[in-house]
C-alpha cells in the first residue's frame, strides 16, 4: 500500500489544481445555477476531457490515459475543492468502470473511446426508492428488454447513456431508446438528476450479476468519497481563513478556545479521512481483495467528515454564512446530496459491520 | 538499494529465526509482560532477559541510534524491515522503556558527548530505568510554572521541591527531570537535569488509581545533591529539550493499546455477551456504534502509516504529534467504554472468583484509560497545540 503520489499523479493534480481555481471556480456553479443550468456546462466538459480527464482511467489500447484510479481521484479531489458541476465522476468514473468490469469486448470497443474522448456522457441508474438499496431492485427483464422505474439518477438528465441495474444483472440502454422516457429534476446542489422510466426499453445486456454491480458501485463510491475529500478540505480552508480575518470583541475570532478546538477536531477528521480514501483508491489500482471495506470505510468516514465540515462552515462564518451571496450555502447543499449518493453514512457502517461479521 | 535491503532483510529473517526464543514469539497478556529493565527488575522468565541481552548485543533495542551508543545505525528503511520481521514471527518487544522511547532521542539531540557515552548504552541494554520528572501538583496543564528548585552550590546543583505523576518512579533508577534555575522568568528559567534516583534526600511514594493500580508516583527531593554535569543542554534551556521530548511521548502515548489498553477484541466480547441474530449483532444501536469505533481505528492505524511514509519522504510530520496524541486517547477511551458497555454485567467484577481474568481486564482497563486523555498532556492542551502551531490561530492578532 502507498499513500504517496508518482509523479504523474503529482502533475495531474496540479494541472487539476490550476484548471478548477482559474476556469471552474465555485463562481462557475453560482453562474450555472443562476442561468438555471441545473448542471449543465457543455464548454466546461469539453474542456475538461480536453484535458484527458474522461479517460484518466480508459487503457490506453481505447484511447484513454491508463492512469488508473489513484490519477482519477487526485482529479475528483481537485473538482470537488471548487463543486465543479461536470459528468466526470458518472462518466469517467462510473461509466468507465462499469465498462471494464461488465463489458464485453464488443461494448467495451464501442463506448470506452467515446467515453475517453468526452463524447458520450454515461450515468448508473441503481436506485428505486429515496434510499440506496442496490439488492432490493424490482427491475423486470423479458428478453431484450427492460421495465421498471429509477429515482435520482445523479446526471441522468443529461446523459447519453445509462447502465442500468436490476438486483442481480447490468444494461446499457442508451438514452434515446424507445421506451425510455425520463423526468429532470431539479436539485438543491444545483447539480440536477433525473428519474427514468423504462417501459419495455431496449437493453443490451452486459455481463456479470451482484459482486460485479458491487464492484461498480465500490468505484462509484470511492470516487465520489475523492471528490467529498476535496469539498470538505476546501470548506474548512475557506472556515480557517475566516476565522483569521474576522474580527469581534476587539480580536481575531480564531483567538477564541471554544472555535479553536472545533477547528482542531475538524482539522484531525480531515487527516483521518485524506488517510481512508487514499487507501482506497490504492486498493482499486492493486485490486485488493478487501476493496467493499475499504470503499464503505471511505465513503462513511468522507460524508462524516464533509458534513461536520459544512455544518461548522456555516456556524462559524455566523450571519454572513447563511446568505446565499456567501459559498457556505452552495457546499453545505452539494455535501448533503453527495452524502447520501451510493449509499450514506449508516448505510456503509451497517455494510461495514456486516463484513467484519457481526 | 534493493538488493541490500532485500539481503539485509534474508540475514535478519535468519538471525531473528535463530535468537528468538519460541516464548517471546506469542502475544503478551497484559503490562504483566512488559519487560523494564533496570537495576531492580524482576524477569517473570528467564527468555525474557535471554531475548533482551540477545536483541541489546545487536543494537536493536535502538536500532536506528548510532552504533557509538550501542545502537545499529539501522537507515529508516532498515528499520522498517526489521519491524516488518519480527512482526513475521509475532516477536515481542525486548524492552519498554522510556529511556528508548522519549530520553534517548533528546540525548542524541542535545546531550554532550560525555553524557551521550554515559547515558545510553545503558538504556539500549536495559540496564537503566528512567523515569520522568516533570508534572508538580501545581503545574499540571501549565507545565512551565513548575517551582521545583535547582540551585547553583559552586561544586553541585542542590535539588529541593516535588513532583507528581512519576511513572514507575518506585521501580526507577534514575530520573529526567526539569528543575526551576531563574524564578525570574517562566519558560526560559527552566532546565533540564538527570538525578540518580539513589542519591540521598529522593524519595517516592505511590499513587493509587481509580484501576486499582499504582502506576504514578509522588516524587520529593530534599536537598538533593547532583553532580555539575548532570544538566542535559544549557542553563535556563530545557523547555526547548521539554518540548521536544513531550512530541515523542505524545507519539508513543498515542500508539493506543500499548499505555494501560486493554488488549481484548471488541466485536468479541459483543458478539459473546449479546449474540448475533440473523448474522447481526442482536443490538442495533450498540452494533452501529461499534462500527463506527472500528471505522475510526482503522482510519486512525492508516493515518499512521500514511505519516511514517510521509516521514520517511523526509517531511516534517512532528508538528502531528498532538494530533495522534488527541485521537489515539479518544479512541483507547472509546474503545474502553464500548467493550464494558458489550461485556454487560461481565464487565463489572473487581476481584476474586466469578469473573474471568479477561473480564476483570475489562474492568481494570476501562478505569484505566480514563488517563490517557489526561497523560502527556489533556486532550484541551494538545487541541491548543494544534489550532496554534498547525492551524496558525493565534490569541492576539
Amino acid at each position: 500500500m502507498t499513500f504517496t503520489l508518482n509523479e504523474e499523479q503529482l502533475l495531474l493534480k496540479d494541472a487539476a489544481r490550476a484548471f478548477c481555481s482559474e476556469q471552474a471556480p465555485v463562481g462557475r456553479l453560482r453562474k450555472q445555477r443562476d442561468a438555471k443550468q441545473n448542471g449543465r456546462d457543455p464548454e466546461l466538459w469539453a474542456e475538461m476531457a480536453a484535458m484527458g480527464w474522461a479517460g484518466v482511467i480508459v487503457p490506453e489500447e481505447f484511447g484513454g490515459a491508463g492512469l488508473g484510479y489513484v490519477g482519477l481521484g487526485v482529479v475528483l479531489e481537485e473538482t470537488g475543492r471548487t463543486l465543479v458541476a461536470s459528468p466526470l465522476h458518472s462518466t469517467a468514473m462510473i461509466g468507465a468502470s462499469a465498462l471494464l468490469i461488465a463489458g464485453s469486448d464488443q461494448q467495451k470497443a464501442e463506448w470506452l473511446p467515446k467515453i475517453a474522448a468526452g463524447e458520450v456522457i454515461v450515468a448508473l441508474a441503481v436506485d428505486e426508492t429515496p434510499h440506496h438499496a442496490p439488492g432490493k431492485s424490482t427491475l423486470a427483464v423479458s428478453g431484450d428488454k427492460i421495465t421498471g422505474a429509477k429515482t435520482y439518477v445523479a446526471d441522468g438528465h443529461i446523459a447519453d447513456l445509462f447502465i442500468v441495474a436490476s438486483a442481480d444483472a447490468l444494461y446499457l440502454v442508451k438514452a434515446d431508446a424507445a421506451g425510455l422516457s425520463r423526468r429532470e429534476l431539479i436539485t438543491a446542489d444545483s447539480r440536477g438528476a433525473a428519474d427514468v422510466k423504462f417501459d419495455g426499453a431496449v437493453a443490451e445486456k452486459m455481463s456479470g450479476g451482484v459482486a460485479e454491480i458491487d464492484a461498480i458501485l465500490d468505484r462509484a463510491r470511492i470516487g465520489l468519497a475523492a471528490e467529498m475529500l476535496g469539498q470538505a478540505s476546501a470548506a474548512f480552508e475557506i472556515t480557517g481563513d475566516y476565522l483569521k480575518t474576522r474580527k469581534q470583541f476587539g480580536q481575531l475570532i480564531g483567538g477564541f478556545q471554544a472555535l479553536q478546538h472545533r477547528a482542531a477536531k475538524l482539522f484531525t477528521e480531515l487527516e483521518l479521512t485524506r488517510s481512508c480514501v487514499l487507501a482506497a483508491l490504492d486498493a482499486l489500482d492493486r485490486n485488493a481483495p478487501n476493496l467493499a471495506e475499504y470503499a464503505s470505510l471511505a465513503k462513511a468516514r468522507a460524508g462524516d467528515a464533509l458534513h461536520l465540515a459544512t455544518s461548522e462552515m456555516v456556524q462559524m462564518h455566523g450571519g454572513i454564512g447563511m446568505t446565499d451571496e456567501h459559498d457556505a450555502g452552495l457546499y453545505l447543499k452539494r455535501a448533503r446530496v453527495a452524502e447520501a449518493l451510493y449509499g450514506g453514512a449508516s448505510f456503509h457502517r451497517d455494510r461495514y459491520a456486516k463484513l467484519l461479521g457481526f | 538499494m534493493t538488493d541490500q535491503l532485500e539481503s539485509f532483510r534474508s540475514e535478519t529473517r535468519a538471525w531473528l529465526e535463530a535468537n528468538c526464543p519460541e516464548t517471546m514469539r506469542s502475544p503478551m497478556a497484559g503490562e504483566e509482560d512488559f519487560v523494564w529493565g533496570g537495576r531492580t527488575f524482576k524477569f517473570k522468565h528467564p527468555d525474557q532477559k535471554l531475548w533482551l541481552d540477545r536483541m541489546a548485543a545487536k543494537g536493536w533495542t535502538a536500532p536506528m541510534w548510532p552504533k557509538a551508543y550501542g545502537g545499529d545505525g539501522l537507515s529508516n528503511a532498515e528499520n522498517a524491515v526489521l519491524a516488518q520481521e519480527m512482526k513475521r514471527i509475532h516477536a515481542r518487544p525486548p524492552l519498554f522503556s522510556f529511556g528508548l522511547w522519549m530520553l534517548g532521542p533528546v540525548l542524541l539531540e542535545y546531550a554532550s558527548e560525555e553524557q551521550k557515552l554515559e547515558h545510553l548504552p545503558k538504556i539500549v541494554r536495559g540496564e537503566i530505568r528512567w523515569c520522568q520528572g516533570y508534572s508538580e501538583p501545581g503545574a499540571g496543564s501549565d507545565l512551565a510554572s513548575l517551582q521545583t528548585k535547582c540551585e547553583d552550590q559552586g561544586d553541585h546543583w542542590l535539588i529541593n521541591g516535588q513532583k507528581i505523576w512519576t511513572s514507575y518512579a518506585n521501580e526507577a533508577d534514575w530520573c529526567f527531570c526539569l528543575v526551576r534555575t531563574d524564578t525570574s522568568v517562566k519558560h526560559e528559567g527552566i532546565s533540564f537535569v538527570l538525578i540518580d534516583m539513589q542519591t540521598p534526600g529522593v524519595e517516592t511514594r505511590p499513587i493509587k488509581l481509580i484501576s486499582g493500580s499504582s502506576p504514578f508516583c509522588e516524587t520529593f527531593f530534599t536537598d538533593v545533591k547532583i553532580p555539575k554535569d548532570a544538566m542535559v543542554g544549557r542553563l535556563n534551556g530545557g523547555w526547548e529539550i521539554a518540548k521536544r521530548l513531550l512530541q515523542y511521548e505524545r507519539t508513543n502515548i498515542s500508539g493506543f493499546g500499548s499505555v494501560g489498553g486493554v488488549s481484548g477484541d471488541l466485536i468479541e466480547i459483543a458478539k459473546a455477551n449479546i449474540g448475533l441474530e440473523n448474522g447481526v449483532l442482536a443490538d442495533g444501536d450498540l452494533r452501529a456504534r461499534i462500527a463506527a469505533h472500528k471505522m475510526a481505528e482503522r482510519a486512525y492505524a492508516l493515518t499512521t502509516q500514511r505519516a511514517m511514509e510521509e516521514a520517511k519522504a523526509g517531511q516534517n510530520v512532528s508538528h502531528m504529534a498532538s494530533m495522534f496524541k488527541v485521537a489515539g486517547a479518544t479512541l483507547n477511551i472509546e474503545r474502553c467504554e464500548l467493550m464494558l458497555e458489550a461485556a454487560g454485567s461481565r464487565g463489572f467484577g473487581w476481584s476474586g472468583e466469578g469473573f474471568s481474568p479477561e473480564e476483570l481486564a475489562v474492568t481494570r482497563g476501562w478505569l484505566r484509560s480514563k488517563g490517557n486523555s489526561i497523560e502527556g498532556g489533556t486532550t484541551e492542551v494538545n487541541l491548543n497545540v494544534v489550532a496554534k502551531r498547525v492551524l496558525g490561530l493565534r490569541d492576539t492578532q
